[in-house]
């Protein structure tokens, strides 16, 4: 047992044993975070991924405050009950934008990742008031509450700091989206409203909740879980081998 | 002189509090600011009322218990919030009219579960941790403790992370990230204190009177520096405002998942399994009065398992959109792991040979030898989820819900529950406890609890993983997402009832406990906490 004589050194040096140590836990990390950064194929190439707008990032930001994580994930896998049930497999390109990610790692209810255009606005509404009414199982509490909070230029002021920040982590903003960044906040839930999908590619433009002429956070986050998972052109995407 | 710096800094923290406080962009940066105004006016005025009298002279041969003792009492009270939080949200899934309309937007499942795993894991475990950590430190290098008061400052510090946490969850501050929830502002807070920590930690161990460092301490070590590490690299997060409490952490989509579970992970790892296995090391053989089984096992087990813990995270990603490389270090680390794991069960339970007899007469012997039985079990449970086939049933389901819950309630808990045992009549000088046969009903009700919650949860989990799967002879799905939902009803409820069974055992511990402070004979004054030599 010679090798373990040694440990006496370690064992009566506390520096030692302290450095040795964090040494130890470094490397588990190292290995499998860095590479993440840059090997190419980490995230694929695709079709149609584009930064959220400001609508939809308040929409995010109820998502997260909220805890829908803690219920909900945005991760389809690559099975076949779990294709047929939410659609395509999710790809590391459509998480791409989001800080942090919201996969998830418990479906108390469904994945949401292919939520997009799967419900009508309709039945959002009437599912966040009175989630019973629409499925009678569900254990979801309700979120009517969202109906009354009406959002400010405050509300639209925040959200176009937190682009601000996106654009120092790289998030392709441009100088017109930043620009517009308030009224394009109120003008997606505005039919009539100057034309978001202008700057957004695809990006749904109406009352999302029903209520002509307010802006609630039921708008919002109507208007985030109609846009996720719609982004990417699958007919264009192709998988890639060596991931 | 250094009283009057103490207070010209409290005052300007109050003063900047308050301007941040009245430039405050949201509610919970609003109530965080007031928090850090009352907790600054209090030390203040406990400050100015001791200027000018004589200072009292600490006996640097006598061990410094004070923080330990409300270390105790602070781990008791955020254990039975814990749990307490812990039930009403098992009720809030098992009947859902529980998430009333009057307290929609603060009292949802989304915002109550959060405060549940944070009250338990960091309140309950954090602060057992805090204190035994300086119990066994001392104790094991006949030192008092380093820094002075920094101690005290560690165990206040944390209680104010703790408030500041546990308020911006139900005011809806949060980063989004599971475990990782607090805002940057109690993010940098933490790091102050558990800088704190390692300084008062690593002083005492540098100034100890006993040539070797025991292995429980080192334990405790590589617990606080691996615990630094994870959350300085998961918080990194650019603030939108200096005076709101929300910020856009730096890394995004599939390098934040690996990230996130890389500390999620470690917290299981380091938090709740190395730490925990210092106060193992400790007080089992302190309550068996039988020396460590093994020395040789402790130094392998110890060394393997910090450097394979660490590598274990991505299990919590398979067949995600993580790269496949990861997704098969992360299981073959994982199932490694099995072995030093058990390393540590042995090392635990075999510490007994030759004092078994004591299971039968000492029901604290009775709860620590259960904790590690439960440790033993979820550290088999664990690598075999990791293996992909099996986590391709188990993920997303209850399983992974019950399998954190044996670990927690079984290994955590009751660990946690037999140091509190054995540290309340030393602490307050009391011969014993008050009652030992209502430590045996703690033990039957907690173990019950833990029996149906985790049996319930295994049913549940592998009934829908099966559910979510099953498709008929044409090749359709049978079931839909509420199926799986209503035929979990009957499981739900019995998870509830273990976990008020196992929240009864808690406060019935409490009741022992105060009563063992206030009504137990003292033990002879004696100079009990005199330093002596290596315990």
């Amino acid at each position: 047992m010679g090798i373990l004589d040694h440990h006496k050194k370690i064992e009566t040096h506390a520096t030692l044993l302290l450095v040795l140590s964090f040494l130890v836990v470094t490397i588990g990390g190292i290995v499998q975070i860095v590479p993440l950064f840059y090997l190419e194929n980490t995230i694929e190439k695709v079709e149609g991924m584009r930064p959220y707008s400001p609508l939809e990032i308040k929409g995010r930001e109820i998502y997260l405050r909220e805890g829908c994580y803690n219920c909900h994930s945005q991760m389809i896998r690559p099975m076949r009950d779990e294709v047929e049930r939410y659609g395509h497999y999710s790809l590391a390109a459509e998480s791409m934008y989001d800080h942090p990610f919201q996969w998830g790692s418990k479906r108390t209810g469904p994945d949401l990742a292919r939520l997009g255009g799967r419900y009508s606005d309709d039945w959002h509404v009437q599912h966040m008031i009175d989630p019973q009414s629409v499925v009678p199982e569900s254990i979801m509490p309700p979120y009517g509450f969202m109906m009354n909070r009406e959002l400010t230029q405050a509300d639209a002021e925040h959200v176009r700091d937190i682009m601000r920040v996106y654009q120092i982590l790289g998030h392709p903003y441009t100088d017109e989206m930043m620009e517009l960044a308030v009224s394009d906040f109120f003008a997606q839930a505005d039919e009539f409203g100057d034309p978001v999908a202008d700057r957004y590619a695809g990006a749904q433009q109406r009352s999302f909740d029903g209520q002509e002429g307010v802006v609630t956070e039921m708008d919002a986050i109507i208007a985030y879980m109609q846009m996720l998972g719609t982004l990417v052109d699958f007919d264009t995407f192709v998988p890639d081998a060596s991931r | 002189m250094w009283d009057y710096i103490k207070l010209a800094v409290l005052g300007l923290v109050v003063v900047v509090a308050a301007v941040a406080a009245s430039m405050a962009r949201d509610l919970a940066y609003l109530v965080h600011m007031l928090v850090i105004i009352l907790a600054a006016v209090i030390t203040f005025i406990w400050v100015i009322r001791r200027i000018g009298e004589p200072a009292p002279v600490a006996n640097a041969n006598e061990y410094m218990d004070g923080p330990i003792r409300y270390g105790v009492i602070a781990t008791a009270f955020w254990g039975v919030v814990g749990f307490l939080v812990g039930v009403v949200i098992a009720a809030q899934l098992t009947w859902p009219q529980l998430n009333f309309e009057w307290v929609q937007g603060y009292l949802n499942f989304g915002r109550l579960r959060p405060l549940h795993t944070s009250a338990v894991i960091f309140a309950f475990g954090g602060n057992a941790l805090i204190a035994s950590a300086f119990y066994v430190v001392q104790r094991t290098s006949a030192a008092r403790l380093f820094g002075g008061g920094l101690a005290w400052f560690v165990f206040w510090g944390y209680q104010l992370f703790i408030v500041m946490a546990a308020t911006g969850y139900v005011l809806g501050s949060t980063q989004g990230n599971e475990y990782a929830e607090p805002e940057w502002l109690t993010d940098l807070w933490l790091t102050i204190v558990w800088v704190a920590f390692l300084l008062v930690f690593m002083g005492t161990i540098i100034k100890r009177r006993e040539p070797h460092i025991y292995v429980a301490n080192w334990f405790y070590m590589a617990f606080i520096i691996t615990v630094a590490m994870l959350h300085l690299v998961n918080n990194l997060a650019i603030p939108v405002s200096v005076f709101g409490s929300k910020s856009v952490p730096v890394w995004s989509g599939v390098q934040s998942a690996m990230i996130q579970w890389w500390y999620g992970h470690n917290a299981v790892g380091f938090f709740l399994t190395a730490g925990f296995l210092g106060m193992m090391y400790y007080f089992i053989p302190k309550q068996a009065e039988r020396p460590v089984y093994s020395y040789k096992l402790s130094i392998m087990h110890f060394w393997a398992l910090i450097f394979l813990y660490i590598w274990a995270g991505p299990h919590h990603l398979h067949y995600t959109a993580l790269p496949d490389w990861a997704q098969t270090l992360g299981m073959t680390f994982s199932i490694m792991l099995w072995m030093p794991s058990w390393g540590g069960m042995i090392n635990g339970l075999m510490t007994l040979s030759g004092a078994w007899d004591k299971l039968r007469t000492d029901p604290i012997i009775r709860m620590m030898v259960v904790s590690v039985g439960f440790y033993g079990m979820a550290t088999f449970e664990g690598p075999m989820m990791s293996i992909k086939a099996v986590n391709s049933l188990s993920h997303y389901t209850d399983w992974t819900v019950g399998h954190v819950h044996s670990g927690a309630l079984g290994w955590n808990g009751m660990i946690t529950f037999g140091m509190l045992y054995y540290l309340v009549p030393k602490l307050w000088q009391r011969q014993g406890l008050y009652s030992l046969s209502l430590v045996s009903w703690h033990f039957w009700l907690a173990t019950i609890g833990i029996v149906l919650y985790a049996a319930s949860m295994w049913v549940t989990g592998i009934m829908e993983g099966l559910m979510w799967r099953e498709v008929d002879a044409q090749g359709f799905l049978v079931n839909s997402f509420a199926d799986t939902v209503a035929a979990k009803f009957p499981m739900y409820v019995v998870r509830t009832l273990g976990g008020v069974l196992f929240l009864t055992g808690a406060v019935i511990m409490c009741y022992n406990l105060w009563k063992t402070v206030t009504s137990s004979p003292r033990r002879d004054a004696a100079p009990a906490a005199a330093a002596v030599p290596a315990e």
